[in-house]
């Protein structure tokens, strides 16, 4: 990791969500400096890289994810969005051939070191997938799932109606707990799989992609839905829409890919990560301004 | 001028009609993949036929208490049905009891832990197990299940026993059982794998409350079609349960015993040969029926009950 490849610029790589308190943006990146963590703050990557075999997915990724605020990452396809907020509750360990570098700190504790157990980190991170993936189970057993592999006994009835009522989805479905999840709509399945990443109570929450399945009005009640529960909860989204970050993130951090001109890979780097207003109307990085304005991507 | 207007036929249903040759071709070729199918009909009808022909006869002139008596006997004209169910019955229990535990445990592990390279290496190696020539097996059940599993169990056994045959065709099920219960569950979709363990379940709790669920019919269907290669499983009763001539009703599996497939065998092979006296010939394809009609009814409640359990996803 030689500095001449580093695309990044220093700034733009450590800017942090108060930039008053944060500006300490020339100190080395590898240096983890305990004593100024932000409290605020849930998640520092530091220096992170995965890989698939051999192939780079995404490279040097430093940046800090802040508390009950709404992260976005945009970029064109193939930059690692995906890839990265995998790493955000270890469901990357379920790809063989995937190898994760640099740290990934929650709370100043490494996710990925080896005494940290991935089905902890998942019950406490928890993740909405980009096409809606409830359990051919009733509404209802969706709902218990989590509570009941967390050791929850007894009724779950209360756990499943303030999930639904959160997710907005009670009024829908309270009539119908006992049919069948895969009877809803795509926007009602999406909404039922919030709901069930809610019932276990996680602190954050990973959205990848949850509206590219759903129609213009799904997604609105989905965006919504982020607005409403983001006092409680942080939430981390991966979109293609440029237009869904603007209105619901706080932040928001660009990608973009860098083609090896040996191997013909593709490999994503952090391009610029700042509070969203700053990102979509006043960029520092050209390419960021080149993405949000359509010239690109 | 004029000679382009030659050329150039009127716009008809003739322009459309398209080149006859091929026309002819492909209705050629409708016609011999229509043969092929109906042929296999054909074939079907004609074997329910026969065999319900003969069982026709056979019972109409077999009388009832030749039906149930101490033994299945065909020599002496003593046809017990009771033998040769409950010896079938027998065998194919005490094999399911190995196969199922032993081919869906492998399956879960196959599609749930095993490493891609691991499961590269193993699934190949269950399949060639399953084509082990039965008869391989039922002199392994003899010589070795037999004496060092069967009769330390029970002092009384023979050495030609039951349970030693259901172990064998237990065995021999077992890849069958394994290999299309790999095949549902590796079909369950990666995305409620993924919800699962996004939701903080372990892997065995994904196994068992998503996964094995998700894939319920299939796993009907492998034991379905455990249970009907175990009852139709003949050469290893044949040789390890050694009752080649007739056998004594019994409840005992440590006993020698009769099965419906190794009674046809030895009907149809022994020294009192088909064309023994009376209605030992047409005894066997009443056998025949009997095998038939519960295989076709387990299909059926199977298929009933997968309907009902299944979870379409």
């Amino acid at each position: 990791m030689a500095p001449e490849t580093r695309t990044q610029s220093q700034p733009e790589k450590r800017s942090e969500p108060t930039a008053a308190t944060r500006v300490d943006a020339n100190r080395p990146v590898a240096e983890p400096r305990p004593e100024d963590i932000d409290p605020t703050a849930v998640f520092d990557l530091e220096d992170l890289s995965v890989y698939y075999g051999s192939f780079r997915a995404i490279r040097n990724v430093d940046m800090t994810v802040c508390q009950k605020q709404i992260t976005a990452f945009i970029g064109p396809s193939g930059c690692g969005k995906t890839t990265l907020l995998r790493c955000f509750n270890r469901m990357n360990d379920l790809v063989d051939i995937a190898r994760v570098e640099g740290k990934v700190l929650y709370h100043g504790v490494n996710l990925y070191d080896s005494a940290v157990n991935p089905v902890e980190v998942r019950r406490r991170i928890g993740m909405v997938f980009q096409k809606p993936n409830p359990f051919p189970k009733s509404i209802y057993d969706n709902i218990a799932f989590g509570p009941k592999v967390a050791g929850v006994k007894g009724d779950l009835g209360e756990v499943v109606e303030r999930s639904l009522r959160r997710a907005a989805l009670w009024d829908e479905v309270k009539d119908r707990l006992k049919d069948s999840a895969m009877g809803l709509s795509g926007g009602q399945q999406q909404r039922l799989c919030i709901a069930r990443a809610l019932a276990v109570d996680p602190e954050v929450i990973l959205m990848d992609e949850p509206c590219s399945a759903l129609d213009p009005i799904a997604t609105g009640r989905i965006e919504d839905l982020m607005e409403e529960i983001k006092s409680e909860y942080t939430i981390l989204i991966v979109t293609h829409n440029m237009q869904q970050a603007a209105r619901v993130s706080d932040r928001c951090a660009f990608f973009t890919a860098e083609v090896n001109e040996t191997s013909d890979t593709r490999t994503g780097i952090l391009v610029e990560f700042d509070r969203t207003e700053k990102m979509f109307s006043n960029p520092s990085d050209e390419r960021t301004e080149n993405y949000v304005t359509g010239r690109f991507g | 001028m004029a000679d382009t207007s030659v050329e150039v036929a009127p716009f008809s249903v003739a322009s459309l009609r398209g080149n006859p040759g091929r026309i002819r071709k492909e209705a050629a070729i409708r016609g011999v993949f229509f043969a092929a199918a109906a042929l296999s009909i054909v074939i079907m009808a004609l074997i329910v036929l026969t065999l319900a022909r003969e069982t026709y006869t056979f019972v109409s002139q077999v009388e009832l208490a030749q039906l149930w008596s101490d033994g299945w006997f065909p020599r002496r004209a003593l046809y017990d049905i009771r033998t040769i169910v409950v010896g079938s019955v027998l065998v194919t229990v005490i094999a399911m009891l190995v196969a199922t535990p032993l081919g869906m445990g492998a399956a879960v592990y196959l599609s749930e832990y095993a490493r891609p390279r691991v499961r590269g290496v193993l699934k190949p190696v269950l399949e060639v197990l399953a084509s082990i020539p039965s008869v391989v097996l039922g002199f392994f059940a003899l010589t070795w299940i037999s004496p060092e599993i069967v009769q330390r169990l029970s002092d009384r056994a023979s050495l030609f026993n039951l349970a030693a045959a259901g172990i064998g065709v237990g065995i021999l099920t077992t890849p069958l059982v394994a290999s299309i219960a790999e095949d549902a569950m590796g079909s369950v979709p990666k995305a409620l794998r993924e919800a699962s363990y996004g939701m903080g379940a372990r892997k065995v709790t994904t196994s068992v409350r998503v996964v094995i669920p998700a894939a319920v019919s299939g796993l009907v269907a492998a034991f379905i079609v455990g249970v009907s290669r175990a009852i139709g499983e003949t050469m290893v009763v044949a040789i390890a349960a050694g009752a080649s001539g007739g056998s004594l009703f019994s409840l005992n599996v440590f006993d020698r015993g009769q099965t419906m497939t190794a009674a046809m065998a030895s009907l149809a092979t022994g020294t009192d040969a088909v064309v023994g006296a009376g209605l030992t010939f047409q005894s066997l394809f009443f056998v025949g029926s009997l095998l038939f009609v519960l295989t076709l009814l387990l299909n059926v409640f199977a298929d009933r009950y997968v309907r009902r359990v299944r979870q379409k996803y």
